[in-house]
């Protein structure tokens, strides 16, 4: 009896070889898939050593990157905290591509490899593959090849410009990265993998059809232009803009080419990205409820050890600990445990609902089939959707949240809402409000420039709560901005509401810079 | 699903942003590299190490809120008394409330490890060895090979064999050597011709001719000991820029730990710089009493000796060490004395000559480090105390001698007298190099 049991265990002990890793990955694909009804993109483990995942960091985690002294910079920081042990590394990286690379490190246990392969490559990777905001603004397919092309663009460009000079826009262009999204779809959708064809055609097209003489036919002189009212004026550079990156690189009148592209791929880069910030909470909570529920699933059937699966607990409630907020500990609510948590919930909410529950969400309790609930939740939602959906009073009694106000206009400290009946909604309300990228991120737009006249540009950050921008960092920013623009460029910082001026930032270009 | 073994990939992929890092942020960095150089033993500044940078040059700005003024709002766990309409009085100090930390990276300096060369890189960055003019006649031959076109013999590794293969294709088109599937046809026609027909006057015709062809075949093979031909190397001479330092250093009794400290700390910074400088450099040691002696290393530092002082016995064993192994025509050479500035009366005249006449016309620089004690370091700027060595050498040095001296009392002095004596001197060595 025992020497079945004993051959049923997946490991013994830490140690592992790619055999292990791969009898692992199939029993954790076998609950996920069979189980759990996880819909998964081909799986690519990659074991990395330390080194690499210090590399993997600085390069926001991606495989391959174009080459940019921030990225030293980050690298430095991460490697001398590392090495004064301040930090742990991350057990694991994933990338959201098509098949599904993850990084595991060759430090882990057995155990934690299982973990990380539970967690990473069926967890995250589902949500990957299904969530809508992936769907709608990734192209998991082509990002490696996409990166491929940046990296190789950039070398280029710096051959043929010089560094200082790429350097130069790279920094505006990263100084911009998340003004340089697009928070609508927009007509096409994104191919990557047709960019670099894209350019080169665009370069070809140049180099074809150049032509010396054009420069000497004689032009007709100052035609009279006719005059574009505001309206179309605006309609024609599509004003208002809240994607800085973009209008830049449609519509600066001095920007080189490749200058152009380089922002074109910073966007590119940052819109990719643009998903990840929406739903963290989900991700994290999506890949950690599917790790628990496989890592249970291995132990019931004996494929772990009872060691195994403490070792397992003892990093699971590490990574789901939520402090409480006069704990030292605190640094705002951990989007592991929050996510993990509501996950929870709802399963408890199909299959064990109080009257509460019934009376809240009618919809989905009793349903009995937690994993379908979770499944559409994970493809149809993101954070701010999701708590706004789901956060239930159980889990606001549980956590016993309450919400605190600072106005700079009252001496004191104000307790708007507590977990109580009274506090509930609103408590859910503003807690998904935090989780909304676009009333996180300061709103700031291109309002006008009139490129007939002195092409000034003016942008409008429009002031919420009253929070200015922070203004040092506005006036680098600008700085950078009027660089690029090449003529002067204000920013207005507006109360939407009344139109009232808190403050105005102006910035010249360097003549020099561009 | 793959398993990829990642861990043999070649490591240091951000190599190239930490390269673009340490250019962004040079002069901030190489301020910090001077300052740590300071309080640092030479070990130390082998090893590199720590430093740490303002972190205003490394900024990353983004438009963002700032984190006072206007209204904030929090959603926090964990109550246990509060009830709704509470007013809490405002923690002291921040007046971003309980969440006052997200407002990203601090402000304080940015820490980060520089490698050992990064480190001396940065340190002797601007530092140059004076009088490099004569580095390019100064040089050693060695032997190194060049790749010199083709020769029709040599060893059968060095067989060039794209140009043999081109020789014998272009023997066998100017021979008319048949080509194999002339052969084949040839002779499957004949087959053809022998099956179907039997004896006919055309096959006789054909089979002569391939007779004959085959016959030209092997007289002209298809690759000839003529056509090889192998890649030809030529010795040639390389330059090699090579350096000795010479260490003299008094050892007489008067000479304290503190002394010897100070100069074996100056004497491995030099060295540190000469070999970053030279592809090879030697260093003798030359200790001396009444009498001198070419000592190693271990003893040149540590093994006490007692006795007089008379500096003249030095520079008379560096005169006879050069004059026997180290050529002026071939080697750079350095000196470094140190000394604690006591030499016998009767010897400051002889010191002088040899030193003026024989040593500093071989010599690419001299420097003469002057060290203290710890405690006569108050009165150096009152009292016009100058040791007799000093004075000597003052002499020489109004007369326009390539002379440096200095006087270090103090373990903090070292690198920036160090710094002094190797400054780069633009406009100087402008002038000198036409």
């Amino acid at each position: 009896m025992t020497v079945i049991e004993h051959d049923n265990l997946l490991f013994h002990g830490p140690d592992w070889d790619f055999g292990t890793i791969q009898r692992i990955h199939d029993a954790v694909e076998a609950i996920g898939v069979g189980e759990l009804g996880l819909d998964v993109y081909p799986n690519q483990i990659e074991v990395i050593t330390a080194e690499q995942m210090l590399d993997a960091y600085a390069s926001i985690g991606m495989p391959l990157f174009y080459k940019h002294w921030s990225f030293g910079k980050r690298f430095a920081l991460h490697e001398s905290s590392y090495r004064q042990g301040l930090m742990g590394l991350a057990y694991e990286i994933v990338i959201n591509s098509n098949p599904c690379i993850s990084y595991i490190m060759e430090e882990n246990t057995a155990t934690m490899q299982t973990l990380v392969i539970a967690h990473a490559a069926f967890g995250h990777n589902h949500f990957f593959k299904n969530n809508y905001l992936f769907k709608e603004w990734t192209d998991a397919d082509g990002i490696l090849d996409y990166l491929e092309f940046a990296k190789g663009y950039i070398t280029r460009c710096e051959e043929r410009y010089g560094h200082a000079a790429v350097e130069r826009v790279l920094d505006a262009a990263h100084a911009l990265m998340s003004h340089g999204v697009h928070r609508y779809p927009r007509k096409k959708r994104p191919d990557l993998r047709s960019e670099e064809r894209r350019e080169r055609e665009r370069q070809l097209h140049l180099e074809q059809t150049f032509n010396d003489l054009w420069r000497t036919v004689p032009t007709k002189g100052a035609a009279a232009k006719p005059q574009l009212s505001e309206e179309r004026r605006r309609a024609l550079l599509e004003l208002p803009q809240e994607n800085l990156l973009y209008f830049l690189e449609k519509s600066a009148p001095r920007l080189q080419l490749w200058q152009r592209e380089i922002l074109r791929i910073v966007r590119q880069i940052s819109q990719y990205f643009y998903p990840q910030r929406q739903t963290k909470v989900m991700n994290e909570g999506c890949a950690t409820y599917c790790h628990y529920r496989i890592m249970t699933r291995l132990h019931e059937r004996g494929q772990i050890s009872d060691g195994a699966f403490l070792e397992f607990l003892q990093s699971h409630t590490n990574v789901t600990r939520q402090p409480e907020f006069d704990d030292p500990h605190y640094g705002g609510i951990n989007p592991y445990a929050l996510g993990f948590g509501m996950m929870q919930d709802i399963e408890r909410i199909c299959t064990k609902p109080t009257e509460e529950d019934r009376e809240w969400f009618p919809d989905i309790a009793d349903s009995g089939d937690a994993m379908a609930v979770l499944r559409d939740v994970w493809a149809n939602y993101r954070d701010e959707s999701f708590i706004s959906q789901f956060l239930s009073p159980h889990l606001i009694r549980k956590w016993r949240m309450f919400h605190l106000v600072d106005d700079p206009d009252r001496p004191e400290l104000m307790i708007e809402a507590i977990h109580d009946e009274r506090g509930y909604r609103r408590l859910r309300r503003s807690l998904s409000r935090h989780y909304d990228v676009g009333w996180s991120d300061p709103d700031i737009q291109v309002i006008d420039v009139d490129l007939a006249g002195d092409r000034r540009l003016i942008l409008h950050h429009h002031v919420l709560n009253r929070t200015l921008l922070h203004k040092d960092d506005a006036q680098r920013v600008l700085q950078m901005v009027a660089n690029l623009w090449g003529y002067a460029v204000v920013l207005k910082e507006v109360e939407p509401a009344t139109g009232a001026i808190f403050q105005e930032h102006v910035a010249h270009p360097h003549e020099t810079l561009f | 699903m793959y398993i990829i073994d990642r861990r043999l990939n070649p490591g240091g992929k951000s190599l190239a942003n930490r390269q673009r890092f340490l250019r962004r942020a040079k002069a901030q960095i190489q301020r910090a590299v001077r300052q740590t150089a300071g309080d640092r033993d030479i070990t130390d500044l082998e090893r590199g190490g720590e430093v740490s940078i303002p972190a205003d040059g490394v900024r990353e700005p983004s438009f963002r809120r700032s984190g006072e003024g206007g209204v904030h709002d929090h959603i926090l766990p964990g109550n246990k008394r509060f009830v709704e309409g509470d007013a809490i009085d405002r923690p002291p100090g921040g007046s971003g409330g309980a969440a006052g930390g997200d407002s990203g990276e601090g402000e304080d300096d940015f820490r980060f490890v520089l490698t050992r060369d990064e480190f001396l890189d940065l340190f002797l960055d601007d530092l140059e060895l004076p009088d490099l003019a004569k580095r390019r006649v100064a040089t050693v031959e060695t032997q190194g090979l060049r790749r010199a076109g083709y020769t029709v013999t040599g060893s059968p590794v060095n067989l060039a064999l794209l140009r043999s293969m081109r020789n014998a294709l272009s023997r066998r088109i100017a021979m008319r050597r048949p080509k194999s599937e002339d052969l084949l046809r040839l002779q499957e026609e004949i087959d053809r011709l022998e099956e179907q027909e039997g004896p006919s006057e055309r096959l006789t015709a054909l089979q002569l001719e391939l007779e004959q062809l085959q016959l030209r075949t092997k007289r002209f093979p298809y690759i000839d000991p003529i056509d090889l031909r192998y890649r030809r190397f030529e010795p040639v001479a390389k330059p090699v820029a090579q350096a000795v330092m010479f260490c003299l250093m008094d050892v007489s009794g008067s000479m304290t730990e503190h002394m010897k400290d100070l100069a074996k700390r100056f004497y491995m910074l030099l060295y540190i710089f000469l070999t970053r400088r030279y592809k090879h450099v030697e260093i003798v040691f030359i200790r001396h009493t009444h009498e001198a002696k070419e000592v190693d290393e271990e003893t040149f530092f540590n093994s006490p000796e007692t006795g007089g002082t008379v500096v003249s016995s030095a520079l008379r064993e560096m005169q006879r060490i050069v004059e026997e192994r180290y050529s002026p025509d071939a080697w750079n050479i350095y000196a470094a004395q140190a000394s604690d500035g006591d030499n016998s009366p009767n010897d400051g005249a002889t010191s002088a000559t040899l030193l003026r006449d024989v040593i500093l016309p071989v010599c690419q620089y001299y420097a003469y480090l002057e060290v203290g004690s710890d405690s006569d370091r108050m009165q150096t700027g009152f009292i016009n105390h100058k040791t007799s060595l000093w004075q000597t050498y003052e002499t020489l040095q109004v007369e326009g001698a390539n002379l440096a001296m200095r006087k270090v009392n103090h373990r903090r002095e070292i690198y920036p007298v160090f710094r002094e004596l190797f400054r780069r001197r633009d406009a100087e060595a402008g002038a000198r190099v036409p």
